[in-house]
């Protein structure tokens, strides 16, 4: 007997260790980020873009690259809503009664969520010479679409499905046809719609492997699609990459502009899960 | 009215969260003899069941007062041992629920926790028990198939083997024949008769007439509060109180 | 009334498109990138591609196999150190934490899977490489500089952590308290409960977590880029450093249409990681579901 309580205390301790290892790694590396980048940080930062001779330790900040993410992961976000939407209205709603189509559907979602962005990257990189596009805002946009899309139907689809029959059938039982229906119900998730922009917008916003090859990079804001953008990740990567010790630091710093950010878009999406459900009960 | 009882209840209060579940419970459970406990739906049956081998105490939110008293011994004591006590009594859950292993490792998995190792004994244990429940014709070729091969009702009588393996001296059924057919239902009632004359058997159950087959006494719980207690004739059929009347109205006529 | 049930059709068409077009994304990936590959496969065999070491994209020379290898190493690595980790958390989380302490530690974990993975490589670089330079591989060699699969396989378990705690945590809540129950009233402890019932249970959906988890280390390509020393040659200790296929893929894309085949074979190394995370994926997937209908049932 005693020696079962002794085994049980033992990995009940082991337990609690483990979790405050896995649980407190979050801490750790928000932390490192921290401490190691606030030092950088400066107005500069984020407020100008790399002037000249700025990855050898002169003047500049990241803004070509805040700016650049920003319009990469918007625009992806907005194109991938555009198809995301009606793909998942199409899974749910149009497929009447057929769950074998739809959960087929489903599974091959479930399979494009899991490849890598390196692949999308690769891949969107195959279009644009393909199609005789140069790395640019366009491209990046492209293969980071690539990336969102699963995100957005998963994310869209579990939303949708937690609206209830009884709503759907209100509507059709009133002589809606399907896309009739599928607006009501579109206008009822609409928080949900907002929790998945927020997800792919923090996901595209710091994927590295899917714009390195498409979107180029540049000090400069792009003005046109067609333009190269500097990217977040890119940007840490590449001060990290540079011998001068100022720089590195100012790597750091970027690093951190990143992390807050996504955190920001995390904790906000996370509220909105929250307030989202508890409407629903 | 009964001169050992096995299980005393001595102002047994239960809150779970925010409801009073039990409301001041003082009841002692006849020696070797099937008690049921009777009650409409949600009044507090299985909870009180539960609070005999503190299975209670995993609920979220509990806070159980009071004692219960088995053999003198109050398990709810701050030092009382928790899988001492429940290894006293086998609990049979309304659905069985055969653990993901063999037949044979089902009924030796409660020995071997307690330290029987030796092959010869715990062969000659899932034998016993297998036999006293009625299995062992229909399964001693197939010991080592899992045990979710057999149906509800071989499963049950498994569960029982299995309780009854530990050596308990109580044995606590939880409504164990409602997933089950008339004709399984039947065998495991006549089990729990035959089994009262080693074990004191509590059972709650809402079949009236099952009460009626199988126990000695009744007990009707109502809302959290026991209102009558007595053997089963005089409580089916010549109730005292208004709500018992009025609760068995339907078995009598 | 005839307008509006054109809209409708054409709606339905349109969304139709929509989604045909999304799921064979599946097939054009794979396809483009094989086609790419062909003229790579023309000149080696699969075998060839798989199986030699010497990469010299000037004279023609395309062994895989040290990445292949430096692969397998930085996610071995990082399973043997998340998957006890992240299980005994899962166990806790849900199998003994009280209400407080679930509510507070479940968003850390969640946290940790929305940070980007260069924010994970920075970390890497800050952290564990001169963890492991100046504390860890001083006991076992004589020099390091810390980047190593070692520091990959840190880097990627710490990055996995949420999806297996949050896959294992999912199953351990499916099974039934009523079969812990039945344990428990035979007098077996909580521990004992879980050793004997609830992981054997909770088997197949482990198993899904692991398969996933890989298939996910596999494709992770920043934060290893930046700790694992991209050195093209077979690791033979945990100290050594390795070169992942995704780092391969991304190191080199600059040159890679400037020297003949070199475009080929990195889209052969791309093509290659997909199909082993599909198939890994579809394992995965395929566990899950036959966990899901048979409790369903």
């Amino acid at each position: 007997m005693k020696r079962r309580k002794l085994e049980e205390l033992f990995f009940r301790l082991l337990m609690v260790l483990a979790t405050i290892v896995v649980a407190g790694s979050f801490f750790l590396i928000v932390g490192t980020i921290f401490i190691k980048g606030v030092h950088y940080m400066s107005w500069d930062m984020i407020t100008k873009v790399p002037g000249g001779g700025f990855y050898i330790g002169k003047d500049g900040g990241v803004l070509n690259a805040i700016i650049g993410s920003m319009y990469v992961a918007g625009g992806a976000t907005i194109l991938g809503l555009l198809i995301s939407i009606p793909v998942a209205l199409f899974i749910n709603i149009y497929i009447d009664g057929k769950m074998f189509l739809s959960n087929t559907l489903r599974a091959a979602f479930d399979v494009l969520f899991g490849i890598p962005s390196i692949v999308y990257g690769a891949f969107g990189f195959l279009i644009m010479i393909y199609f005789g596009i140069r790395a640019s805002l366009l491209g990046g946009i492209i293969a980071v679409t690539l990336l969102v899309i699963p995100i957005l139907v998963r994310t869209l689809d579990e939303v949708i499905r937690t609206v209830p029959f009884e709503l759907r059938d209100a509507a059709l039982s009133l002589g809606a046809t399907r896309w009739e229906m599928a607006k009501v119900v579109l206008r009822q998730i609409r928080p949900g719609i907002f929790t998945a922009i927020l997800l792919s917008f923090g996901r595209a916003i710091g994927d590295v492997a899917s714009v390195l090859f498409t979107a180029g990079f540049s000090d400069n804001i792009p003005t046109s699609l067609h333009e190269p953008a500097a990217t977040l990740p890119l940007a840490i990567f590449f001060q990290l990459g540079s011998p001068v010790e100022e720089v590195q630091g100012r790597g750091y710093a970027s690093a951190l502009i990143l992390t807050i950010i996504v955190l920001v878009i995390t904790v906000l999406s996370d509220i909105l899960i929250k307030k989202f459900s508890k409407h629903k009960i | 009215m009964t001169k050992t009882p096995h299980i005393s209840v001595q102002h047994l209060n239960v809150h779970i969260g925010n409801q009073h579940i039990l409301k001041d419970i003082n009841i002692n459970i006849p020696d070797k003899k099937v008690t049921s406990i009777i009650g409409p739906s949600g009044c507090g049956k299985t909870t009180l069941l539960k609070s005999f081998n503190r299975l209670l105490d995993n609920t979220p939110d509990v806070k159980i007062t009071g004692k219960v008293l088995v053999d003198g011994e109050d398990i709810y004591a701050p030092d009382a041992e928790v899988t001492h006590i429940r290894k006293k009594m086998g609990l049979l859950s309304q659905r069985p629920y055969p653990l993901p292993m063999s037949i044979y490792d089902n009924v030796a998995y409660g020995p071997r926790i307690h330290g029987i190792r030796k092959k010869q004994q715990l062969d000659q244990l899932v034998e016993e028990q297998l036999k006293a429940t009625g299995l062992w014709n229909e399964v001693k070729d197939r010991l080592n198939a899992s045990a979710t091969r057999l149906s509800i009702g071989q499963q049950q009588r498994l569960c029982l083997a299995r309780g009854l393996a530990v050596g308990p001296e109580i044995i606590l059924g939880d409504e164990s024949t409602s997933a089950l057919d008339p004709v399984s239902t039947s065998i495991i009632e006549d089990l729990f008769i035959s089994l009262k004359e080693k074990y004191s058997i509590v059972l709650v159950t809402h079949i009236l007439r099952q009460a009626r087959r199988v126990s000695d006494y009744i007990i009707f719980v109502y809302m959290g509060k026991i209102i009558e207690f007595g053997p089963t004739e005089e409580v089916l059929l010549n109730p005292r109180e208004e709500l018992t009347k009025e609760y068995v109205k339907g078995y009598i006529s | 009334m005839n307008l509006r049930l054109l809209k409708d059709k054409i709606v339905a068409k349109l969304m139709l498109v929509f989604t045909l077009a999304s799921v064979s994304l599946l097939l054009v990936i794979g396809i483009g990138l094989y086609y790419k590959s062909i003229p790579i496969l023309h000149k080696l065999s699969w075998a060839q591609l798989l199986t030699t070491s010497i990469w010299k994209p000037l004279k023609g020379l395309f062994g895989f196999y040290p990445f292949i290898m430096g692969t397998l190493w930085v996610t071995g690595i990082a399973i043997i150190v998340a998957l006890p980790l992240c299980l005994l958390t899962a166990l806790y989380i849900v199998e003994y934490a009280p209400g407080r302490i679930k509510r507070i530690l479940t968003p850390f974990v969640n946290l940790l899977s929305g940070i980007p993975p260069v924010i994970f490589g920075v970390w890497g670089v800050l952290f564990i490489i001169p963890l492991i330079q100046d504390h860890i591989a001083p006991h076992f060699v004589e020099f390091s500089t810390g980047y190593s699969v070692l520091a990959g396989g840190i880097v990627l378990a710490v990055m996995i952590f949420p999806l297996i705690v949050s896959i294992v945590s999912e199953v351990l809540r499916t099974i039934p308290q009523e079969l812990k129950d039945a344990s428990l009233s035979l007098g077996a402890t909580k521990w004992e409960t879980i050793k004997k019932v609830v992981l054997k249970k909770a088997l197949p959906g482990i198993v899904a977590a692991i398969v996933l988890a890989i298939s996910r280390a596999f494709g992770e390509t920043i934060a290893v880029l930046m700790v694992c020393g991209n050195n093209a040659a077979v690791p033979h200790s945990v100290f050594d450093p390795g070169y992942p296929l995704p780092a391969l893929i991304a190191n080199n894309y600059g040159e890679m249409l400037s020297i003949p085949l070199y475009d080929s074979a990195l889209m052969f190394a791309a093509l290659l990681l997909f199909i082993i995370i599909l198939l890994f994926n579809i394992i995965s997937r395929v566990i899950l579901t036959r966990l899901e209908r048979r409790l369903a049932a």
